[in-house]
């Protein structure tokens, strides 16, 4: 079992991408590895209440996927409380994770 | 207190085109507060970000000057960092691709950074605890 | 000697840029420099295994390219250095190509095997994001 940092820096809106890369981190955790998903820039657009697009986070939590979320990329947009299940961390998060022995990241 | 660890970091893009660059330069920032060394592998568009040429401006929308503004320029920033990283008695290795700093013409950068390419990249990650690429579009 | 994943999606970008495309590049002269490198087109890039690519006769003004990219030339060369080059099988089907087209020595992975081969490598080096357009709604 490894230990995975993916970072989604892009929505869903702009790119239907985020789609294989949601379902990218839903297979590697499925695998039986230890998977974090940090949402960073206009990655966190699905994280408001409302979204169109929050399906694809609610997913994730429910698959045990741990999600944090940049709070400088919540703050600039507005988004004062994101879903339930995500935590809020900043970029010394994302350091610490990326230096956790072990760990693969992978930055979308 | 220096902790020993070396994160590196590949960049592409030029400034101002994508947040990618903000979240560069934030991830370089809490990485060197933290008391860690970085490598910075600098390609395609990301070797403007150095450019010494850089200048500010005023801004007519909003009548300020240029003093008004008070408005760093991305080499500012890098500047910063490597100010950080000496005071936190940290290494900040930032090397700028020479292929592509020579077809941007891009070879006047401030202080701090150096002139590599791929050979460099593959030494630094080798030598770090840990690589993160930052794609462009 | 950690192995890496080089993933490539976006295609085309750097044309005028001549001689290749600067990923591959960047990715083969990682090879030359001892890495182990493997290279996944996923997205468009998965254009890039097919042979015949063209890009040759630009020209602005009086200036000519002289030495288009050649892509095709550039995934062949990189396999026969022993870059394991793959490709995403149901973006190359969804984009309606076949076996035929490309160049030998591609292994094709389906997107449902990718989480496993990004567990045998050690590191994913993420390096061009495509821009898929969402879909318009029709709603």
């Amino acid at each position: 079992m490894a230990k995975y940092l993916l970072v989604e820096s892009r929505d869903p809106f702009d790119s239907s991408d985020s789609e294989y890369f949601c379902e990218l981190v839903e297979g590697i955790s499925n695998r039986g590895n230890e998977v974090t998903l940090f949402l960073v820039q206009n990655g966190v657009f699905p994280l408001r209440g409302g979204s169109k697009h929050s399906g694809l986070i609610t997913k994730l939590l429910q698959n045990s996927v741990k999600i944090l979320a940049d709070d400088f990329s919540l703050r600039e947009r507005a988004i004062k409380k994101p879903l339930d299940g995500v935590e809020v961390a900043d970029m010394g998060r994302i350091v610490d994770l990326l230096l956790e022995p072990g760990t693969k990241a992978i930055l979308h | 207190m220096a902790t020993g660890k070396t994160l590196t970091i590949s960049i592409m893009d030029a400034p101002y085109e994508s947040a990618s660059s903000t979240t560069a330069l934030r991830i370089i920032n809490a990485a060197l507060e933290k008391g860690h060394n970085v490598n910075v592998f600098a390609y395609e568009g990301a070797v403007n970000l150095t450019m010494k040429a850089q200048q500010p401006h005023a801004t007519p929308v909003k009548g300020t000057s240029v003093e008004q503004e008070q408005h760093p320029t991305t080499k500012d920033w890098v500047a910063a960092l490597f100010k950080l990283a000496s005071t936190n008695g940290v290494k900040l290795d930032w090397i700028n691709c020479g292929l592509c700093v020579d077809e941007r013409g891009a070879g006047d950068w401030i202080d701090g950074p150096r002139r590599g390419g791929p050979k460099d990249l593959l030494d630094a990650s080798s030598a770090s605890n840990a690589t993160l690429v930052i794609p462009t579009k | 000697m950690a192995k890496i994943l080089s993933i490539v999606e976006t295609a085309y970008r750097a044309t005028i840029e001549e001689q290749d495309d600067t990923i591959l590049w960047l990715n083969h002269m990682l090879k030359n420099g001892g890495a182990d490198i493997s290279v996944l087109l996923r997205a468009n890039a998965v254009n890039y295994a097919v042979k015949g690519q063209d890009a040759s006769g630009l020209s602005f003004g009086e200036t000519k390219m002289a030495h288009p990219p050649e892509i095709d030339k550039d995934v062949e060369s990189m396999i026969q250095k022993g870059v394991p080059v793959y490709l995403v099988e149901e973006d190359a089907k969804e984009r309606g190509l076949s076996d035929e087209g490309f160049v030998s020595g591609i292994k094709k992975v389906k997107r449902e095997a990718l989480p496993e081969l990004i567990d045998q490598h050690d590191q994913v080096w993420h390096w061009l994001g495509s821009r898929k357009i969402s879909q318009v709604s029709t709603e």
